[in-house]
């Protein structure tokens, strides 16, 4: 790769304490949380004390604990690299501790790209501490001064070589202390461990068959459980027979509880054939609910509404010359995990312990306790890798309907594992939603005012209550699905991103927030800010078509974030935007930019896609993305590459189906996604690195650039402008036919 | 009972005759590789190598397999001695949630062993069954070419083929 050009180191001069609270002040979310008296930075709010985060055992091992969950997003690499740094002990000496309610901190859910500057602030700061501690305590022990002392490589080292290893330090000082709220770290230009490509800890044993999963859990006297879900949502259970399942070999139970059905045998397989006589048995009552799919735009914007004025800002400068308008759609979206949602529970002498790939082991083990009318002190979450979820999918509700089993089999393990249809037909979805924009230039091509409408429902309806987990909603003692709430702003959830970047003098943002839900929805990889940012950014580059200017000059003159014009400018350039040369037939160039949340990583993606007869493929992808200091370069690359994929493929084919009573994109076959043909040649992603500015999540923040750059090029290659997604070869043929 | 060979060792299965070979992977024998992923063929996340080909373990009942060589990914190499494909993937960083993984790899395998100058359409068309949600295709692919070339490097007379 080539050089990245340089930055002004200025920030790190100014003493990084400092950077980290207003950070910490800058960052937090609206709510309750921000109330909190501590001021405390990173997760260190939740659990202040020291030894919450990192231990040091006599015999030098370090272990670190964290109450965020490994995704497959290189998280739990990217911690070990942070408290190694600020430590000072090689990352081999460190074993990682992750979510789980007997262990770590309750750091809420593994969600919003807050995993590096919430879990790997405290930890940051945590080790940063801790080293200061050894170091005093090395001081007495030597009887010199501090600043004469270095810790590294897990020892304290005096001027004339004496040596005191940490292990040794460690048991004359107290480390269930309270961290105070500032650190002194390190300085950035000293790094050995974090700004440096780390190669995965979990990867050996993912590429060697090695134990990786919650599915690979195979605990002894295990017995295997199988779900029989209804057809359809709100469907009632006429009549079933129990017992021509209960005979087969290998069964051990046959579970009812009102609309909830399940099956348990010793073989895994004898569990699936069991589960196919007793779904083939049951009779349903099924009650037509879904919205028409065909008009699914008016049917979102025909619900009702709360309507939110999220932004209204006049000053009463620009002249409007012309104005632009455009209604943009999403369907419902899948997650779509490649391994459907598996969990294994245990009930012994009351206390139950879930083995789950849960995003939030903290609300899952409230959600389960309610459903099972436990105290909380008696259900134990841990959290166990699944694959990808992406978001909210079926394991919150997997993790249930084995604690639902387990407390009827006690002492056995049980583990349920989804069938792909289930995952497909019931898991919540991304929600739809629709957008409407209009905005007028003035005669210098100046964004003279801008309106924007978003009409969606909640993003999250994850656990904390009962009635979010499937098991709870079908069991004969049903639990309300909760009311859903909007997700406040300065993050947001239907509304996250619909606030744009750009100077704006004259705009005003509405949020109409739908609080009933027709289809199962809850939070989805980068909630809301994929469609605001697809249609924001679909629109400027219809603005700076209307105003004759290069897409990417009208974006950079309606900017004065620096760190934004960085990325736009290191993405342009290194795709060669300025000599992308004239366009030829079926072949277009796209390019779209955000902050995620306004306030996470920034990242600009231009692309080039060429379309034939109506299939688009994306040929090449250039990225620039600023995610503050930089933790695994190559961790970032990963995920960033991984969400313009990702992002393509929600884009270019995606949409959950049905009818008016079920769910009919149950497989892989109804749900295409993206396959190796349309897989582009080059992905590049290029990092600004920031040394010792806060570190900005960076998982999600591809997605909304991705999608706009793909609808940019496509409008760039055919002239044919697609708002209404998935923008697949079936519209594009449509439109060209139509346009023709 | 039948008798299956997996990885070289035969094991004397006590499952029904059309039971899908990954669940006796999984469940008989403990192999972690071959993932459930749909049971109906459509994503590749359980294939493995029957003889020499590569096959979606999950729709394949154990009847058909007596006399064959089932192959997981546990068998091409370990932790300590990895396989070049094994190595190539912890090279390339080929992985995020890496569910679908193991499945690429046994496809790689067998078109390698097939093919040890696949070029890169021959690698994208025999992955063309394959999914991954991730989005890790662009590392997939370079790891396939750097397992290639490892290949070719450890067996000069085949990797001229």
């Amino acid at each position: 790769m080539a050089p990245l050009p340089t930055f002004s180191r200025r920030v790190v001069l100014q003493g990084a304490g400092a950077i980290m609270v207003s950070f910490s002040l800058r960052s937090l979310p609206a709510g309750a949380e921000e109330a909190a008296p501590s001021k405390l930075p990173g997760s260190l709010a939740v659990d202040p004390h020291l030894d919450a985060w990192i231990r040091i055992a006599p015999d030098g091992g370090v272990t670190v604990f964290t109450g965020k969950a490994e995704l497959g997003q290189g998280i739990g690499t990217a911690l070990l690299q942070i408290a190694a740094e600020e430590l000072g002990v090689p990352v081999e000496r460190l074993t990682l501790v992750t979510a789980d309610t007997g262990r770590t901190a309750n750091e809420g859910y593994t969600a919003g790209s807050h995993s590096i500057q919430d879990s790997g602030g405290a930890i940051r700061n945590a080790a940063a501490q801790l080293r200061e501690l050894l170091i005093t305590e090395a001081a007495r022990r030597l009887g010199l001064p501090s600043d004469q002392l270095r810790a590294e490589r897990g020892k304290v080292t005096a001027p004339d070589g004496q040596e005191l290893p940490y292990a040794e330090l460690a048991a004359g000082v107290d480390m269930h202390v309270a961290a105070r709220p500032r650190s002194v770290f390190r300085d950035p230009g000293s790094f050995t461990i974090m700004n440096t490509p780390m190669r995965r800890i979990d990867i050996p044993a993912k590429v060697t068959g090695g134990a990786a999963y919650v599915q690979d859990l195979r605990l002894p006297d295990m017995l295997h459980a199988r779900i029989v879900r209804p057809p359809s949502y709100r469907a009632a259970l006429k009549s079933v027979d129990l017992d021509a399942a209960d005979k087969m070999a290998g069964v051990v139970k046959v579970f009812r509880d009102g609309n909830f059905l399940a099956v348990v045998a010793e073989r895994e397989f004898q569990a699936v054939k069991a589960m196919r006589t007793l779904a083939a048995s049951a009779e349903w009552d099924e009650t037509a609910i879904l919205p028409a799919a065909g008009r699914l735009a008016d049917a979102i914007t025909a619900l009702p509404s709360r309507d939110l004025y999220i932004l209204d800002r006049h000053d009463g400068t620009g002249q409007a010359a012309r104005t632009l308008e455009a209604t943009f759609t999403r369907p419902y979206q899948s997650h779509g995990s490649i391994g459907p949602s598996c969990a294994v529970a245990q009930a012994v002498d009351g206390s139950l312990t879930v083995w789950t790939h849960t995003q939030g082991v903290y609300p899952d083990r409230a959600a389960i306790a309610e459903m099972l009318h436990l105290p909380l002190d008696k259900v134990r979450c841990i959290h166990v890798p699944g694959s990808g979820c992406y978001g909210h999918n079926g394991a919150d509700d997997a993790a249930a309907d084995a604690a639902l089993i387990a407390m009827a089999m006690p002492g056995r393990p049980v583990r349920v594992q989804w069938m792909r249809e289930q995952e497909h037909a019931w898991e919540p979805f991304g929600p739809a939603m629709v957008t409407k924009v209009s905005a007028s230039l003035d005669a210098a091509g100046r964004i003279a005012d801008w309106r924007y409408e978003v009409w969606s429902n909640t993003h999250s309806m994850r656990p904390g209550a009962a009635g979010s987990l499937l098991a709870a909603q079908h069991k004969a003692e049903s639990f309300p699905v909760p009311a859903a709430k909007p997700l406040p702003l300065p993050e947001g959830g239907g509304d996250r991103n619909a606030i744009p970047l750009y100077v704006l003098p004259n705009a005003a943002v509405t949020y109409h927030f739908l609080p009933d839900m027709p289809v199962r929805i809850s939070a989805m990889r980068s909630l809301g800010a994929y469609m605001n940012i697809f249609s924001i950014e679909s629109f400027m580059d219809e603005l700076a078509g209307a105003a004759g200017i290069d897409p990417v000059t009208f974006r950079l003159n309606h900017l004065d974030d620096a760190r934004a014009r960085d990325v736009i400018r290191l993405a342009a350039d290194r795709f060669g935007w300025a000599d992308r040369g004239k366009v030829v037939a079926g072949r277009g160039f796209g390019f779209a930019f955000a902050r995620y949340k306004n306030l996470a990583a920034y990242c600009a993606v231009a692309m080039e896609i060429e379309s034939d007869t109506g299939r688009v493929r994306i040929k090449r992808v250039v990225s620039a993305v600023d995610a503050g200091q930089t933790v695994n370069p190559d961790g970032i690359r990963n995920q960033i590459e991984g969400a313009i994929l990702q992002s393509a493929s929600w884009t270019l084919y995606e949409s959950v189906t049905f009818d008016a009573t079920r769910i009919t994109s149950v497989d892989w076959a109804t749900y295409p996604i993206l396959r190796f043909r349309d897989v582009p040649d080059s992905v590049e992603v290029h990092i600004i690195d920031r040394p010792g500015q806060p570190f900005l999540g960076a998982g999600e923040a591809g997605q909304g650039p991705a999608a706009a750059a793909v609808a940019n090029a496509i409008a760039d290659a055919t002239g044919l402008r697609l708002r209404d997604l998935p923008l697949n070869a079936q519209k594009l043929r449509k439109q060209l036919r139509e346009g023709l | 009972m039948m008798d299956l060979t997996v990885n070289g060792t035969t094991h004397a299965i006590d499952a029904d005759p059309d039971t899908p070979l990954l669940y006796v992977l999984r469940d008989h024998l403990g192999l972690n590789a071959a993932k459930f992923g749909c049971g109906l063929g459509q994503c590749g996340a359980c294939t493995v190598m029957v003889d020499d080909r590569a096959v979606l373990s999950c729709v394949v009942p154990i009847a058909l397999l007596a006399g064959r060589r089932v192959t997981t990914l546990e068998g091409l190499g370990t932790l300590d001695q990895p396989a070049p494909i094994q190595q190539a993937f912890i090279e390339e960083q080929a992985a995020q949630c890496g569910y679908c993984i193991a499945g690429m790899m046994m496809r790689a395998q067998a078109l390698l062993q097939a093919t040890p100058q696949a070029s890169d359409a021959d690698i994208r068309h025999a992955l063309e069954p394959h999914l991954c949600r991730c989005g890790t295709h662009m590392r997939i692919l370079k790891a396939v070419h750097r397992a290639a070339a490892l290949m070719r490097a450890h067996d000069p007379v085949r990797g001229a083929l």
